[in-house]
């Protein structure tokens, strides 16, 4: 505290509340509408005082659906986990490996390795769509788990920071392993990956979010409702021709689909926040 | 960059680089090549043979008016996505960092959008803004504005922006925050005996020290509101009405699901792929003057 001036402090907080306020209306909104019936939904203006459906909702779309093509949204909630695991734990253990490989090898061929994963950075996949679609058709991976994963599983950004933070590692670490007789399995093994824990936490928060909130790939990979994701299959449960969106039951969905990337981030900030602002720089 | 000590050679570190590299190649390389090469071809109507062209795609594609206006369109949704996100971020920051109680429960209420999909944050803001049920559509009703993002094109934009921003202002909070924390207390201390206030010390000094992180910022939220924004858009108003919210990474999308021209949506990932190349170029280059900063 530097000065004390009351009123600027009491406009500060003021102004946090609006911001709290404002960034949590709309899902504060979406709530009150999981937990009306068809009849509340639709009156207008929307009550924002919570009604008693919530459960019945929850039920009913879980095992239902809801729209056009309704399907068990329990089984796209499945979907998106494993999407988001495989896709997390896929991206962690093959970016520390390859950067292990770079960092504590001297091998022909190293720099250039570097550079193909580094050029991974520059291909979002958004301007490779169809190609990349393509090739997997080709592969006859479309509509399955490999299919929908393994694509996404490259990272230049987590091989970099597992790059990073090898290279501070201290040589005298390295030269006690050798002197002790450990080979470089060993030394990964016992050394490295107890040392990586939390990069690996952080990694693990950013890489589930990025897994679970996929949207383009999922559109392109799957056609049946039975492989589809959360998030895709609150937008096609939004009606755009002859019937109603049934929102409260939407709205249900999407605080289902919200659900666990909120508990990793809010459970994990501390790692969350570190590996944000790490795997940046 | 180098260790002194290592492993040398031997099979394991190709083994242990296989992974990535398999992947990289058959999924980005790939298909970069493909797009590569669609970009410069031209197929007959039937898709059975293909001839190149050079550069006959990139020039019909940049004197389509269409193409041109998705151009607009992508620059005008950029600036606002970015400048808007970008000023709310560091106020909020600012503001965080003034006070002395409570910080910690401020920052997780305002973070916790990050782990939101943006696909999500459309259809929840589709719902407050929808135009016969949404509450904010009745009150704008009450001041007599009417809503209809599907037949309004500046309401359209509106709204994928206001999606968009809800959801990248966690993001730009988290590294202003952090940034204005590193700022030397003594710095601040020395301003305020000289008198300066608070607003004063902001602009004079925060601002001046932050501006490493809030160029790194520009470069992420373009890049967000180049690719990213891409599910709002399609879940808030598929790129209409007409073609007023349809980007240019939208467009490839929209297209390449009809399947009209191969070569042109070829053309269209390839000057795609240039802003990501030049964005990324542009990104590292300030990465290692950052360096001293740290």
């Amino acid at each position: 505290m530097i000065e004390n001036r009351r009123g600027f402090d009491l406009f500060c907080h003021a102004m946090l509340i609006v911001g709290v306020v404002v960034v949590a209306f709309p899902v504060y909104v979406a709530f009150c509408a999981a937990t009306m019936n068809e009849q509340e939904v639709f009156t207008v203006p929307l009550s924002l005082v919570p009604s008693t459906h919530l459960f019945h909702n929850i039920v009913s779309v879980w095992t239902q659906g809801s729209g056009n093509a309704a399907a068990p949204f329990g089984r796209m909630l499945a979907n998106s986990l494993v999407m988001a695991l495989v896709i997390s734990v896929g991206k962690i253990s093959v970016s520390i490996i390859s950067a292990y490989a770079i960092v504590f090898f001297r091998f022909p061929l190293r720099m250039l390795s570097f550079w193909v994963i580094f050029a991974t950075l520059m291909l979002p996949v958004e301007v490779r769509i169809f190609p990349t679609v393509q090739v997997v058709s080709t592969l006859h991976l479309v509509n399955s788990y490999a299919g929908l994963t393994l694509p996404l599983t490259a990272s230049a950004t987590a091989t970099f920071l597992f790059r990073q933070f090898f290279l501070t590692l201290p040589e005298e670490l390295v030269e006690a392993a050798r002197i002790d007789g450990a080979g470089p399995l060993r030394f990964f093994l016992d050394v490295v990956l107890p040392l990586s824990k939390t990069n690996i936490a952080a990694l693990f928060v950013i890489t589930f979010i990025y897994g679970w909130n996929q949207y383009l790939w999922p559109i392109l990979i799957t056609s049946t409702q039975s492989m589809t994701t959360a998030v895709i299959g609150i937008k096609s449960m939004i009606a755009s021709g002859d019937a109603a969106t049934e929102w409260h039951k939407v709205m249900a969905a999407t605080l289902l689909a919200m659900l666990p990337p909120l508990v990793v981030v809010l459970s994990m900030q501390r790692w969350f926040v570190r590996g944000l602002v790490d795997s940046e720089k | 960059m180098e260790r002194r000590t290592n492993f040398g050679a031997g099979w394991l570190p190709y083994l242990l680089i296989a992974p990535q590299l398999a992947i990289t190649i058959v999924f980005f390389l790939w298909p970069a090549g493909v797009a590569l090469w669609q970009s410069t071809s031209s197929q007959d109507a039937f898709g059975i043979s293909t001839v190149f062209v050079g550069f006959a795609n990139f020039r019909s594609l940049f004197a389509d008016p269409l193409y041109l206006a998705s151009f607009r369109t992508t620059l005008v949704f950029s600036a606002l996505v970015t400048a808007i996100g970008l000023v709310v971020s560091l106020f909020l920051a600012a503001m965080a960092d003034r006070i002395t109680r409570g910080k910690l429960v401020y920052r997780t209420l305002l973070i916790w959008p990050y782990a939101v999909a943006p696909a999500i944050a459309a259809v929840l803001w589709g719902f407050l803004f929808n135009p016969s049920i949404g509450i904010i559509t009745f009150a704008l009703g009450k001041l007599g504005i009417t809503w209809n993002h599907a037949l309004n094109a500046g309401q359209a934009m509106t709204l994928v922006v206001i999606a968009s921003v809800w959801k990248q202002v966690s993001y730009n909070f988290l590294f202003f925050y952090a940034g204005l924390q590193a700022i030397p207390r003594s710095l601040i201390e020395a301003a305020a005996i000289d008198g300066a206030g608070p607003v004063r010390r902001f602009f004079g000094i925060a601002l001046p020290l932050l501006s490493p992180i809030s160029f790194f910022l520009l470069v992420v939220n373009l890049v967000y509101a180049f690719f990213d924004t891409l599910p709002v858009i399609d879940a808030a108003t598929g790129g209409g009405p007409g073609q007023a919210t349809k980007t240019l990474v939208y467009k490839i999308f929209v297209e390449g699901f009809q399947g009209l021209d191969i070569g042109s949506s070829g053309a269209q990932s390839v000057v795609m792929m240039l802003v990501v190349v030049g964005l990324t170029v542009v990104q590292f280059r300030f990465v290692e003057r950052k360096v001293k900063y740290s």
